[in-house]
Order: C-alpha cells, then sequence, then structure tokens
C-alpha cells in the first residue's frame, strides 16, 4: 500500500475545512459546557442555521460581510429562544430543548415548503452562494502545491478557505483564552461548579448562562459557514451526529481548555481518515467493502470515546482536577 | 462614633426590649410581616411579625422541621413565599431575585457548604467581590479596563484569607480542604462584598471542636467590625455563648426571643425545643453553671415525648 498517499490524505484531512468547522463548533461547545456546564445537544443546529443564514442572504445579493451577520444573527436568535425559557429551569431542560430544536430546524430547511428558499432536501448547491466568498480572496485564480498537498487557490475546498478558516480558529482561541482568564471566565466556571452559590454571592446566574450560550452559539455558526464552503448547504448533513462528533472532539482535546477543542478536532479527522485509508489499503475489498470499512471507522470513533471516558475522563489537554467528564 | 461603641450600645439597647415574639427593635435591619411558605398543606413558614436589630448576632434556633432554612431562603430569594413582604435596611425585597438580594448587602451561606470544588480557593474568594467591571463579557476582553480592581479585590482576598486561616492553601482546588476548612472559606467569600447582614446557615455543623473556637471568633469579630449577624445552629452551647439575642421558631411560627440565657429557661421553648433535644453536649459547662435548665429539662421530657406525637398528628396532611 502507500504510505505517502496515507500521509497526505491524512495531512489534507487535518487541515481541510471539516477539521476547520467542528473546531469551531467545539470551540463554542467548550463555551457552553466546559466553561459554564451547559449541556447543549444541538450544537449542529446553530451550525445548519449559520450555513443557511450565510448562504440564503448571499444569494438574495448581500454582500459578504452582511451574510456573515445574518449568519451570526440567525445563531444569537436560535441561542435566545432556546435560552429564554429553559436557563431558569434544571440543566437537563437545555439539552433536551437543543436536541429537538436542532432536529426542528433542520427538519424545516429540508421542507418542500421551503424550497424556493432553502432548497428543500436537495438543499443549496455551492455555486449559488461561494461567489462572493471567492471574491474577496486576494490569491490568483490557480492551482497551488504546498509540500504534497495541491489545491485550488480559491474555488470550493482551497487555500483560500483554510487561510480564513484557521485564521477563525485562531482568533476564536485567542478570545476564549482572554476570556477563560477574565472575571467573567471566573464567574462562567463558578455557575458551572454551583450556580446557587453564585446567585448568592450577588450574580445574575441566568444572564451569565445566556451569554455563554449565545457566544458559543456564534462559535457553532461561524463553523456551518466554513463547513458549507467547502461543499454544499444540505440539512442532512449537519444533522444530530455531527452534535455528537463535535462532543467527542471536545472530550477527546479536553473541555474546559483552550486548545483541546482544536487539538481534539485535529485527532479526530485525521484519525478517521487513516484508520479508513488503512483498512483499505491491508484488507482485500472481497473480505470487506468500502462501504463497511467506512462503518468501521465509526465503530472504531464510538470505540475511542468510551475509552477515552473509562482511561481519561478529562481529555488530552484536560486537568483531571478540574473538569472530568465522569466526575460530574 | 467608633464602631465599638456603636455595637455595644446596639447590644445594650437589646435590654429593653420586651420578651414577646415579634418585639419591635430600635434600630431593626430585617423587618419580616406575614411571611407564609406551605409545602403541600404543611406551613413551613408562617411568621406574623419578626426584627432582627442591626449591628448585634441574633440566633435562629428551632427543632428541625421548625422552618429556620425555608426561612433564609424566603428572606434571600432562593424560594418564594405564598404571601408576605419584608423590609431590609429600609429597601422592601419581596420579589426580588436572590442575585438582587444578595448585592443589596444580604449574603448568606448554606447549611451543606457550597465552596466551588474545582476553583481555586483565592478563585472562590474573588468571585464574592462586587463592582469588579471584567464581570461584563466586553470589558473583560480588555485586560486594563478591570486589572486595577482585581489587584484590590485580590489583596482583599488574602487578608481575609489570612485571618481564616487559609492562607497557605489559596492556590488549592477548594474541593481539597477539608469540611471545616470548606466552612471558613465560605463565610470568607461571603465578607468579601462587605455585606450589611451576613446570614450563616449552621456554620458549626461538621466543624472539629478547634476550629469551632476560631469560627466562633469570628462571629464575634464581624459583629465587633460593624456587620450585624443571623445565623441558624443547633449547637446551644455555641448559641449560648456567642448570640446577643435568640429568636425560636416551632412549626413554622416564631415562639419566643429574648436574650439567650432567658429564652433558653423558657417553659414554651423548653417545651417546643430543648426538651425534647436531647442531643445537647452534656460534657460542657451546662452541668456546672446551669444545671437549673438541665433539671427543667428533664422534668419537661414527660410532656416532650407527648409533643412530637401531636405534632406528627399535626403535619400529616
Amino acid at each position: 500500500m502507500d504510505y505517502g498517499q496515507l500521509f497526505t490524505n491524512v495531512l489534507n484531512e487535518m487541515l481541510g475545512p471539516t477539521a476547520i468547522a467542528y473546531a469551531l463548533a467545539a470551540i463554542g461547545l467548550n463555551i457552553h459546557f466546559g466553561l459554564t456546564g451547559l449541556i447543549n445537544m444541538g450544537q449542529a443546529g446553530f451550525m445548519l442555521l449559520g450555513a443557511y443564514g450565510f448562504a440564503v442572504a448571499t444569494i438574495q445579493g448581500a454582500p459578504l460581510w452582511l451574510a456573515f451577520l445574518v449568519a451570526i444573527a440567525a445563531a444569537v436568535i436560535f441561542a435566545l429562544l432556546l435560552g429564554l425559557p429553559t436557563l431558569k429551569l434544571r440543566g437537563d431542560y437545555l439539552a433536551i430543548v437543543t436536541i429537538a430544536a436542532a432536529e426542528i430546524v433542520r427538519m424545516v430547511g429540508r421542507s418542500t415548503a421551503l424550497t424556493d428558499v432553502t432548497g428543500g432536501s436537495e438543499g443549496l448547491t455551492g455555486n449559488a452562494f461561494k461567489g462572493t466568498f471567492q471574491d474577496a480572496s486576494p490569491f490568483p485564480d490557480d492551482r497551488w502545491a504546498l509540500g504534497p498537498i495541491t489545491l485550488s487557490t480559491n474555488t470550493s475546498n482551497s487555500w483560500w478557505l483554510r487561510v480564513v478558516g484557521w485564521t477563525l480558529v485562531l482568533l476564536a482561541c485567542l478570545l476564549v483564552w482572554r476570556l477563560v482568564r477574565s472575571p467573567w471566565g471566573r464567574v462562567l466556571k463558578g455557575i458551572r461548579e454551583d450556580e446557587d452559590a453564585v446567585r448568592a454571592l450577588g450574580k445574575n446566574v441566568y444572564g451569565y448562562k445566556l451569554q455563554a450560550l449565545v457566544l458559543g452559539g456564534v462559535f457553532g455558526a461561524l463553523g456551518g459557514i466554513v463547513f458549507v464552503l467547502a461543499s454544499s448547504v444540505q440539512a442532512d448533513s449537519l444533522g444530530r451526529p455531527v452534535t455528537f462528533n463535535t462532543w467527542t472532539i471536545l472530550l477527546l482535546g479536553g473541555a474546559a481548555t483552550v486548545f483541546g477543542p482544536v487539538l481534539g478536532s485535529l485527532l479526530f479527522w485525521g484519525a478517521l481518515v487513516f484508520v479508513r485509508g488503512f483498512l483499505r489499503g491491508i484488507v482485500p475489498p472481497d473480505v470487506l467493502s468500502v462501504q463497511q470499512i467506512e462503518q468501521i471507522g465509526w465503530i472504531l470513533v464510538g470505540l475511542t470515546l468510551m475509552m477515552l471516558i473509562i482511561f481519561r475522563p478529562q481529555g488530552i489537554l484536560g486537568d483531571k482536577k478540574e473538569l472530568a467528564i465522569n466526575a460530574h | 462614633m467608633p464602631t465599638e461603641d456603636v455595637v455595644e450600645q446596639a447590644r445594650g439597647r437589646l435590654a429593653q426590649i420586651p420578651r414577646v415574639p415579634g418585639a419591635p427593635k430600635p434600630d431593626a435591619l430585617l423587618v419580616a410581616d406575614g411571611v407564609r411558605r406551605s409545602f403541600g398543606g404543611v406551613n413551613a413558614v408562617d411568621v406574623e411579625h419578626v426584627e432582627v436589630q442591626r449591628h448585634v448576632i441574633t440566633a435562629l434556633i428551632g427543632p428541625n422541621g421548625a422552618g429556620k432554612t425555608t426561612f433564609f431562603n424566603l428572606m434571600t430569594g432562593f424560594d418564594k413565599p405564598d404571601t408576605g413582604s419584608w423590609v431590609f435596611d429600609g429597601t422592601p425585597l419581596a420579589g426580588v431575585a436572590a442575585s438582587r438580594v444578595a448585592k443589596s448587602g444580604m449574603v448568606r451561606t448554606f447549611q451543606l457548604t457550597k465552596a466551588l470544588a474545582r476553583m481555586t480557593v483565592l478563585d472562590n474568594m474573588r468571585l464574592g467581590a462586587r463592582d469588579q467591571p471584567g464581570e461584563g463579557l466586553f470589558t473583560a476582553l480588555v485586560k486594563p479596563l478591570w486589572a486595577p480592581r482585581e489587584r484590590e479585590i485580590t489583596d482583599k482576598a488574602l487578608s481575609l484569607l489570612e485571618r481564616f486561616r487559609l492562607d497557605t492553601k489559596k492556590d488549592d482546588f477548594a474541593g481539597s480542604l477539608s469540611g471545616g476548612q470548606r466552612k471558613l472559606l465560605e463565610m470568607a467569600r461571603a465578607l468579601m462584598s462587605d455585606p450589611t447582614l451576613v446570614m450563616l446557615d449552621e456554620p458549626m455543623a461538621g466543624v472539629n471542636p478547634a476550629l469551632t473556637q476560631s469560627l466562633l471568633g469570628h462571629i464575634t469579630d464581624l459583629r465587633d467590625s460593624g456587620t450585624t449577624v443571623l445565623f441558624v445552629e443547633h449547637d446551644m452551647h455555641m448559641v449560648r455563648h456567642i448570640s446577643d439575642w435568640v429568636v425560636v421558631m416551632a412549626q413554622g411560627k416564631v415562639v419566643a426571643e429574648g436574650p439567650p440565657s432567658e429564652v433558653m429557661a423558657d417553659q414554651a421553648v423548653i417545651d417546643a425545643y430543648l426538651g425534647a433535644h436531647h442531643d445537647t453536649d452534656l460534657g460542657d459547662d451546662d452541668l456546672l453553671d446551669e444545671g437549673g435548665i438541665i433539671d427543667a429539662e428533664a422534668e419537661a421530657e414527660a410532656e416532650a415525648e407527648l409533643a412530637p406525637a401531636t405534632q406528627a398528628e399535626e403535619k400529616a396532611p
């Protein structure tokens, strides 16, 4: 088998838009869960709303900056809708409401009644909304090779998207780093530990939880934009599995850390591509078909998550004393 | 007037107050009226009128289920009464959210300590401070806006930790502290905001005798530095030792109030509480100094054995 090609594929996936999108979504989820203790089971809903917001606004003729703003506004409104009624209740209610709401967004997005706007279950093809983003690129239209990876500079799954995506990830990490070490972040951690104690110290717990939900949701929406700029908007590609993968990534890297979500995303996608490529290379096709190998990849993801919870509940970068998933 | 004199005067003026439930106080900090809270037909709290004198230590005692903690929860906004109003330092607080109550200067601690386990002791303390602009989402992003206040807060936290002998633990996670140390931390944290009234829910529960002495000292120090203290406690020795005034609750109502020595000799109190309560520490000076109470307690036993039975009947839905 061609190990050079396998290595290139793994590297390409780790640097690619999927890893970027999931890193952004996991950074958002980290603000929810790692810092504030909110259980958001609908991060995919925030991503999908960001994707729809960006794509639909662009198709309606909005310039690039406005399309970004529409995506962010959609996530903010979604977070307020979910948070206002549930954040005064016990934590489980948010989990139930978010998983249901994310499904509602997906179902509404793919419903035939909205075919004119969202494209229904067919979705929106990439070329319909990528124009403004690609035009904003400073690169000439070309194909560039960097090491073993050759990609187009601007179209779809491009160098330009990677540059913008990783810049967003970097800025997000910087923001989280600043916030975690600020008095604001301290209040959030207090809420994660015991919200009644924080309330007794005169902090408006409800307001803080709402802020955290909105901020984390906005990162989800940005992740959604990066995700669809590489392909197309298709409601079912941002369904429940996306939320669960995002959780896996967060726990793998380490919740309540700054770089955990990014490291988690790199390892998750790198490992998935490696396992599939490796099995395809060594297992003859009459033993396991390509589809079966695909499934085995996901089975291994599940096993990894179980191992993680059992042997390293704090994740790779996490501090076991601060936040371990089994310590709740 | 220096603080000591103010406190002395406030304590002195307690002498003239009539020993009846709901007695008016010359300088009341907290005044509650008609506060009632029922859980499924049982009146957990049914307080007609009660006043808490400023600058003194008031103890709230009563048998289990008397409604002391529920009363605390109601006053601090952690629970909502069916009816009732109360005024704290001139501000009506009925229906006000718990966080706003704390901001207005009434800060509480909990019976089961709520140390924020996976935060450091110092961060626990800093969280108690008020007016930190960095607690806003946008100001938090610009460190120069909140760094000076953070330094003030840290200095204050360190000096309080030193007073409570926790300074060597400042960088440890609060979860690694012992039960007694957590009680101390929670009390110190409540003091970060310079509250007018500190409400302590069973500050001595689970604290070892060596720490008890220093906790008692901290509570009297609080009063002497001008803070009003209201606390719930079952340890009668402690109540006798440090409180200036005692309010007795039973079945949700205030049944007696007065200075500790008089209240504990009150027949109604013995019937409602002391007589039916056998965990008074007989090893302390009660036996030597105040044998009368112990004797009275023994006499009241026969009645007390009847009392719980009638209480149980009344409580049954």
